[in-house]
């Protein structure tokens, strides 16, 4: 699994539902579930489509993770992705969806 | 019944729905998108996508894709597409279907800057190239982008969640498809004057490069079980170049695409002694995969993308490029503690699949994408004959498969649905639904023995072990493939007893039985193919030379429950039709 929702800030919204390409988040008392984990494929549609930021991306350990999670934080067509490191430490980067890839 | 009855599926019957369409789109995917879109611009027929997920969304582009890697650029021709790919694939393509892909790159790319995509310009106001046949994007949102559209399209029905398992075909003609809902219980029997079969190939029929906790990090779209090949094949389709299996060679662990690396910053590839190994192997597809597999044996790996040589103000760039297409890549570096800048980038094969958007598995169609069952189209990664089409190529399928059946339903002077299939159709489509039951109704006590999972396992072990996966190098012989068919075929019959207590595990299900139905499909594929035309893509140690005599298509049709084998001599001309 490469995502983790956020019980308390998520609401209930069902945008991460519908777009899951494998239709693996369910509302479940009102939340955002992650019905089977070890099937995410780590897309980040999800993550990208939260309107609270409420969902962490992170690598397993097993390709490299070390603890730092990211969710963004979107405004029309500003994504900023916030990655937040074990020790707090946090880096920020925006993108904005009207700008093309420079590579 | 009350809605209540079907909280506990056990013991109790689905609820049937019947659909009437004159085109059933199953797939929502960006070639059954823009197919729909195509339809509903050109004609008033009414469209049925068909869609397991949400087409929000679903398919490949899920998260993104970072360029368009299949276009015309400035100075060159359709032509020039169909010679690189041709000369890629060794021979084996189709160049009626190359061409008429290549010729639609453009105005589909065009459609899709019209309808919102962002597409690099320089000061003129020309697309900004990457190497010759790319363009630059922010191809995060391109499925948003077009699936708003399909969704704002006139007489076009979404029906998302709804995953069809089998084709309704009687005396080679096709009369609509049946499947059944994920999160509700009920199953649908849809009639319609033409099938376009738009899903996408198949991924996890070999034990993946992360085989734990990450298993599906992988390149290919999880979600993507082989669903079209299997209907297809169980319906008696013609099926094409399966052995042409594609290996894509990407990041380490993420399964992030190299391409930004190697031709967006120019990173040769190197092994662990810095050595450039690509010039040594070539420079097609299966031989940049194929380097990196042999310096590995050769004890000179890990191989790199050299990443180190690039200026320390490009890294931010790289983290975004990645961000819009393959988050985990941009983590991993931030992970690391290092830029690309800092330190070159490992990369790996990953494991073997079936996929027509790359390489030219699929089904067998005509010149207007339908295949050798009448009104039944395919387009995008499902259809063959056409690799590197990518995500334009996808399109122009989508679009060249709407103008037939557009062109055909109009002309029909027959425009009411067939109201009723014939009797031998209604006999099938009972018994599919029957067999949906038959998985669900565990009454609580006769849970099989193996669990859906266990099989999937075992099933990727045989083809890793035995039909050239990772653990192998991608080799195999003749012996192996043997036991690759033995042991796959006793897996199948125990995917037969499996259960399911809800209806995403009976989706679950049928993914199994899908990706078996194709691995024996392509087992029969790689026996047949008696020579190496591709390393690493198909590479029979007993035959580790090319063959001239193998300059034919590897074709492929179920008959009688048994796979025969068709050779194909390879089609040169601007058209084609089935004959026989």
């Amino acid at each position: 699994m490469s995502i983790r929702i956020n019980q308390n800030k998520c609401i209930g919204c069902k945008r991460c539902c519908d777009s899951c390409p494998g239709t693996l988040i369910d509302i479940q008392n009102n939340k955002a579930c992650m019905l089977y984990p070890k099937d995410c494929w780590g897309c980040a549609s999800c993550v990208k489509e939260c309107p609270v930021g409420a969902i962490d991306f992170f690598l397993g350990a097993d390709i490299g993770g070390n603890g730092s999670t990211m969710h963004v934080e979107g405004k029309g067509d500003i994504l900023n992705w916030q990655i937040t490191k074990p020790d707090g430490e946090t880096k920020i980067i925006t993108i904005n969806r009207k700008d093309s890839n420079k590579y | 019944m009350e809605k209540g009855d079907y909280d506990t599926i056990m013991g109790k019957k689905l609820e049937r729905k019947k659909i009437e369409t004159d085109v059933l789109i199953i797939g929502g995917g960006t070639a059954g998108c823009y197919a729909a879109l195509t339809i509903s611009r050109k004609s008033n027929l009414r469209v049925w996508i068909a869609e397991k997920a949400n087409i929000k969304r679903s398919g490949c582009l899920a998260a993104g894709v970072n360029a368009i890697n299949a276009y015309i650029t400035k100075g060159r021709k359709p032509e020039d597409y169909v010679d690189y790919a041709t000369k890629d694939a060794a021979g084996i393509v189709r160049h009626d279907l190359l061409l008429t892909a290549a010729e639609h790159f453009n105005e589909t790319t065009a459609d899709m800057e019209r309808l919102g995509l962002v597409i690099l310009k320089d000061e003129n106001g020309d697309y900004v190239a990457r190497g010759n046949r790319n363009i630059k994007i922010n191809g995060e949102n391109f499925k948003p982008i077009l699936a708003k559209a399909v969704a704002e399209a006139k007489n076009v029905t979404i029906q998302n969640q709804v995953n069809i398992t089998d084709l309704l075909v009687d005396e080679n003609r096709v009369y609509g498809a049946v499947g059944f809902s994920v999160k509700e219980n009920v199953c649908y029997e849809i009639h319609a004057r033409a099938v376009l079969v738009a899903t996408g190939g198949a991924a996890g029929l070999y034990k993946p490069n992360n085989p734990g906790f990450s298993r599906h990090k992988m390149w290919y779209p999880p979600f993507n079980t082989g669903a079209g090949y299997a209907m297809g094949i169980k319906s008696g389709a013609e099926m094409t170049s399966f052995e042409m299996r594609f290996i894509a060679l990407r990041c380490k662990d993420t399964i992030a695409p190299t391409g930004t690396i190697a031709q967006g910053v120019s990173a040769k590839q190197v092994n662990a002694r810095g050595f450039v190994y690509e010039d040594k192997y070539g420079l097609t597809t299966s031989e940049r995969v194929y380097g990196t597999v042999r310096e590995n044996q050769l004890g000179n790996g890990p191989c790199y993308l050299k990443t180190t040589s690039i200026k320390k103000e490009q890294d931010e760039e790289l983290l975004k490029a990645y961000l819009n297409m393959a988050p985990s890549q941009t983590l991993k570096w931030i992970e690391s503690g290092k830029n690309p800048s800092e330190q070159d980038v490992e990369i790996e094969g990953t494991e073997p699949y079936i996929v027509g958007g790359h390489t030219a598995s699929g089904y067998w169609v005509n010149t207007k994408r339908e295949t050798t069952i009448h009104m039944l189209y395919a387009a995008g990664d499902v259809a063959g004959g056409c690799p590197q089409k990518y995500v334009t190529g996808a399109l122009a399928e989508g679009e060249l498969a709407a103008d037939d059946i557009v062109e055909k339903l109009t002309r029909d002077a027959d425009t009411e649905i067939e109201k009723t299939i014939a009797a031998k159709l209604q006999n099938d489509v009972e018994t599919i639904f029957a067999s949906y039951e038959k998985i669900l109704n565990t009454n609580g006590e006769t849970k099989n023995l193996y669990a859906m999972e266990e099989l999937e396992e075992a099933m990727q072990k045989v083809m890793d072990e035995y039909a050239g996966g990772i653990s192998t190098n991608y080799q195999f012989n003749e012996k192996q493939l043997a036991l690759a068919e033995e042991k796959i075929e006793k897996l199948t019959v125990l995917a037969n007893e499996v259960t399911a207590e809800n209806m995403h595990e009976l989706l679950f299900a049928y993914e199994l039985k899908e990706r078996l139905i194709v691995c024996k499909s392509l087992i029969a594929h790689l026996k047949a193919r008696k020579e190496t035309r591709w390393h690493s893509f198909n590479e029979n140690l007993d035959y580790p030379d090319t063959d001239e005599n193998y300059y034919k298509y590897v074709n492929s049709k179920l008959e009688n429950g048994e796979i025969k084998i068709i050779f194909r001599d390879i089609v040169k001309g601007a058209e084609y039709e089935h004959q026989n």
